[in-house]
């Protein structure tokens, strides 16, 4: 059974959200999102200064098998992105809810997360595919 | 459930991850498809293939019939006991019913056809021995084991310390029966390598032992990105029944030589040839970040959806994508793809990107 953690949101398509201290929000895709896919080679996360909006996409997520649009969820400009993800994409898959973030958004509202799930509805929903 | 193979239970034990391949249950990898491509390039890897259909032809029209039923001429065998041979199957219209490996074994002829092409294969071959004495028998009852990378035959003949000299005996493209088991030197990868057909009830066995001379178990999806670097093709993507040989680099599998060989689809080939043919199999390289995928179209001297990717993929190899693709005849050097609302540029190559671990781009 994948990990999911139980301080995060998720989204039906995969991605996760953890809200930090300062308000701000962290976004990458689960362990299952990364199981599913395979290895990881390629990342496309929004650029840092542009708005993402919740539901939309806001990136791509490339493996040897396919490619996989990546949603926001929330709504908000775009503060950070993992860097890092250029050189070593395979870190999405050796650790996806630490070093393999995608991007850090500071949300316009907070409260789009309510309609997001926990981690009982993440896992009831991959318990379901 | 899909079809099990005599090995599904080991890759259950290895870890292995499974996926529905053609009706079988399969493993894609085993932990991390980059790093079993890896091993095959470097060291020795093995794949269950036992998914794949074995038909063997006996009877004394066997060569006449195999003449007939495949564009490439099985007469190249006639003095060469247990060589193999690369061959497509053509329908009336000269399109591609499936690719096979056809090895000569002294009166008679062993096929390796598609697993998913199983059962239309089977169908069209019984269809055309109507008015030949052959028989055609399945060979269910075999599993198949393929060991490839650099060290495959010295891994494989620490595991088969009896059949080290059946091994060195081996040709490249070459096959040998020991007892009811046959090992041949061929392959999918690019590599050297073997493949071992053995009885079902054998196979667990091998594959434990060969575990235990370092060979590493790679899945189904190394095995694409493996064959995708070697530019060779993939029933399905390539080619299917709507393509002609000709335009999925299949010309040189194309043997008009004996003008009173009439095999199936020989006319409307010979008549695409001297018309021109309008498309060609063509590799294509992307140094740009992206990845190229089988179905992307491709522009080709500014004019749109001129082509399309038939394969495509992260070459781990290289570190970069690369895909196989079907362009006008005419495109060379460049062109565009449209990569997810995204337009990069290519450059065209020969169909060949990966050979015995040596990049050829």
């Amino acid at each position: 059974m994948s990990e999911i953690r139980s301080e995060l949101k998720y989204l039906p398509s995969h991605e996760w959200a953890r809200v930090e201290e300062d308000g701000t929000v962290t976004i990458g895709i689960t362990e299952h999102a990364q199981d599913s896919l395979g290895d990881v080679v390629y990342v496309e996360t929004p650029e840092v200064g542009a708005n993402v909006a919740a539901g939309e996409e806001a990136g791509v997520v490339e493996s040897v098998k396919a490619a996989s649009d990546i949603y926001s969820p929330v709504t908000g400009e775009v503060i950070a992105v993992n860097e890092s993800l250029e050189d070593e994409p395979e870190q999405v898959n050796s650790s996806p809810y630490d070093d393999g973030w995608f991007f850090k958004v500071k949300p316009s509202d907070l409260s789009e997360l309510d309609d997001a799930l926990d981690a009982d509805g993440y896992k009831a929903a991959i318990e379901d595919e | 459930m899909g079809n099990r193979t005599a090995l599904y239970q080991s890759h259950v034990d290895a870890g292995a991850k499974i996926v529905d391949f053609g009706g079988w249950d399969m493993p894609i990898n085993y932990g991390s498809q980059i790093e079993e491509h890896h091993t095959v390039r470097q060291n020795a890897g093995m794949f269950d293939v036992s998914h794949m259909t074995v038909v063997d032809v006996t009877g004394p029209d066997a060569r006449a019939y195999l003449r007939t039923l495949l564009a490439n001429d099985i007469a190249k065998l006639d003095d060469f006991i247990g060589k193999a041979l690369y061959s497509g199957m053509l329908n009336e219209a000269g399109g591609v019913i499936d690719d096979l490996i056809v090895y000569h074994l002294d009166g008679w002829y062993r096929v390796v056809v598609n697993c998913a092409t199983r059962d239309k294969d089977l169908a069209w071959m019984t269809r055309q021995s109507e008015g030949f004495a052959v028989t055609l028998q399945e060979r269910a009852d075999f599993a198949m084991i393929a060991v490839q990378g650099p060290k495959a035959l010295a891994q494989a003949k620490q595991a088969l310390p009896e059949q080290n000299d059946l091994i060195d005996g081996l040709k490249v493209f070459h096959g040998a029966a020991a007892g009811d088991w046959f090992i041949a030197r061929t392959g999918y990868t690019g590599e050297d390598g073997l493949e071992i057909m053995l009885p079902e009830a054998d196979a667990p066995a091998l594959w434990q032992t060969l575990i235990d001379n370092a060979v590493a178990p790679c899945g189904l999806g190394a095995r694409d990105t493996l064959r995708l670097e070697a530019g060779m093709n993939l029933y399905g993507h390539e080619m299917d029944e709507t393509v002609s040989p000709w335009q999925a680099n299949m010309g040189w599998t194309i043997d008009l030589k004996d003008a009173e060989r009439d095999f199936i689809g020989r006319a409307p080939l010979e008549a695409q040839q001297a018309e021109g043919v309008p498309a060609k199999l063509v590799g294509l390289v992307l140094r740009e970040r992206g990845v190229l995928r089988a179905e992307q179209t491709i522009i080709v001297d500014g004019v749109e959806a001129t082509g399309v990717i038939t394969s495509g993929s992260f070459s781990p190899t290289l570190g970069f994508s690369i895909a196989l693709a079907r362009v006008p005849a005419e495109a060379e050097v460049e062109a565009v793809v449209e990569v997810r609302n995204k337009r990069l540029p290519v450059t065209i190559v020969k169909p060949n990107f990966v050979r015995h671990g040596q990049s050829l781009v």
